[in-house]
């Protein structure tokens, strides 16, 4: 359903992105994968539209997304960014009900089912007994969580995600990236955590330095060889269930 | 002096002495409205800065904003280029507009708190550049209005100002209202505001060119008067919540209402002598901005 197909970006001199071809299917939750610095946040950015590819295009369904109006985009793709602050006081409603801002019909009220849809995104993140909480009150999962909702409220037909379990503890990692696969809503993410990807993702794109280097089922995808490449880790990957996992070996001190 | 104005508005014969009639007519009441319309103004415009910069120590004196408009409309009179308050405000704008590019420049679009130190930075050049001007120039007219434009004071205002002002007012009010929807999605930042649909160059460049059209016409008719569009927004926001839809209305209210008091204050506490406006918005705003300061307000 998304497509990117063969998309590149500099920023000045320095090659960011370098014709990059991936694709997620309608449906399924594919994950980016790739060291600090190799792209990923840059080719999440693309896709969300928030910056226009120097060369190739980013096409969802049938559509450019660099040719969509802002609004457009925002009806069809929400953004889950890594940590998200705000300094005004407001409750996880107002937060979820952000996400209604694209559908607006009128420049001034809500519409009648914003509110229902509101509530509906809040219990799909299980967050429906803090409704009225202060955002400075939450933890750091209540507020991702919040986020996801507000992601939901949209509506989108794509889910993009930019490392969002980075601040965020083990289980809450979890809990997140169950909810999203839970939602069923298309996904592509950013993720750091490998075991977290192939727990969760149903293919990944590796990137380095700005290519892909490698793509298809996380089993066939993460190899020793591969992690050494990339990530230049020494690595073991065992067996559980059919799943694979990731073991580090101690760098030689 | 409600029989002058009913006199004037020819709902009853006029009864007052002539001298009266003027004082109140010509003076008073010109320069009470002024001080609802400049209040409610600058009181808008910060809120709106607020927002915009997500700094919530914005407001057009701490961004450089009025000083640059002062030093605009000094520059006007110093060039002895043309008299009114058209021309006043077009060198204010022209001021205003400069003092913010190169304070946006400078910041980068970064960090908020470079946002307020590059815009006290340049309102300090900008001050020190309009006292140099003016004692450059060694004109008595321009050496004595440096206090006022420095400082404010509403005692200028007369009728065709007001017009002004007041027709820059209404217009603001209808384009920032129109986007009240559009300022609340900038709570999590420009990209979050970009990625629920809001068109953030163009609505930003909005926003910023109108707050500072009004406020070079603001600075044009009171000089720079500080902390009202600190102040105003964020005691408005504890009582209204963060909703942009009813914060900018009360907004405008209360800074109205909060000018209009101080200056009567500031004309009658110490009669026959006269504190600038300013002079007593500061000496109210500053307590507030430290505690901001202190809650952790440049975040």
């Amino acid at each position: 359903m998304l497509d990117i197909d063969d998309v590149s970006w500099s920023a000045g001199a320095t090659r960011i992105l370098y014709e990059v071809t991936a694709a997620v299917p309608r449906g399924s939750l594919v994950g980016l994968l790739g060291p600090n610095g190799s792209g990923k946040t840059t080719l999440v950015r693309a896709v969300a539209g928030l910056l226009r590819p120097a060369r190739g295009r980013v096409t969802l369904g049938e559509d450019d997304v660099a040719q969509q109006p802002r609004a457009v985009i925002a009806r069809r793709i929400a953004l889950l960014a890594q940590h998200a602050d705000t300094d005004l006081d407001l409750t996880v409603t107002d937060v979820v009900l952000l996400g209604r801002f694209p559908h607006r019909r009128s420049r001034w009220s809500d519409g009648s089912d914003d509110h229902e849809i509101v509530e509906r995104a809040l219990r799909r993140v299980d967050l429906d007994g803090l409704a009225h909480r202060k955002w400075q009150t939450l933890s750091g999962g209540e507020r991702q969580r919040a986020q996801l909702a507000r992601a939901l409220a949209q509506e989108p037909e794509l889910l993009l995600l930019d490392e969002p379990t980075n601040h965020l503890d083990i289980g809450h990692q979890l809990q997140l990236l169950s909810l999203v696969r839970r939602s069923g809503v298309t996904t592509l993410a950013a993720l750091h955590d490998l075991n977290l990807a192939t727990m969760f993702c149903d293919s990944v794109v590796v990137l380095d330095q700005g290519r892909v280097v490698a793509a298809g089922e996380p089993a066939k995808v993460l190899t020793p060889a591969l992690l050494s490449d990339v990530y230049g880790v020494n690595a073991e990957i065992l067996d559980h269930d059919g799943r694979p996992v990731i073991v580090y070996r101690r760098p030689p001190a | 002096m409600w029989t002058v104005v009913a006199g004037h508005l020819g709902l009853t014969e006029p009864s007052v002495p002539l001298l009266r009639d003027h004082i109140v007519w010509q003076l008073r009441l010109p320069r009470a409205l002024g001080a609802a319309v400049v209040g409610a103004g600058l009181a808008v415009t910060g809120a709106v800065m607020q927002t915009v910069t997500r700094n919530s120590l914005a407001d057009p004196y701490l961004l450089g904003v009025s000083s640059g408009a002062a030093l605009g409309a000094v520059g006007v009179i110093v060039l002895g280029l043309a008299h009114g308050v058209a021309a006043l405000t077009a060198g204010a704008f022209l001021g205003a507009l400069l003092a913010f590019g190169v304070v946006v420049a400078l910041a980068g679009g970064s960090s908020p708190t470079r946002v307020v130190l590059a815009g006290v930075a340049i309102g300090q050049l900008c001050a020190a550049v309009t006292s140099f001007v003016v004692i450059w120039a060694a004109e008595p007219h321009a050496t004595q209005s440096i206090t006022f434009w420095l400082s404010g004071s509403l005692a200028r205002v007369d009728w065709t100002a007001l017009a002004w002002a007041s027709a820059t007012l209404a217009a603001t009010l209808g384009v920032v209202l129109l986007k009240a929807r559009a300022l609340n999605a900038f709570a999590f930042g420009e990209e979050a505001a970009a990625s629920l649909g809001v068109d953030v160059g163009r609505v930003r460049w909005l926003l910023l060119v109108t707050t500072a059209l009004l406020t070079a016409v603001l600075v044009a008719i009171s000089g720079a008067i500080g902390f009202v569009g600190l102040i105003i927004p964020h005691a408005v926001r504890f009582l209204t919540g963060p909703d942009h839809r009813r914060v900018l209305p009360v907004v405008a209210l209360a800074g109205a209402i909060f000018l209009v008091w101080v200056d009567t204050a500031a004309r009658t506490v110490f009669e026959p002598r006269e504190l600038p406006v300013g002079v007593l918005t500061a000496i109210l705003g500053v307590p507030a901005f430290a505690f901001l300061l202190r809650r952790g307000g440049t975040r």
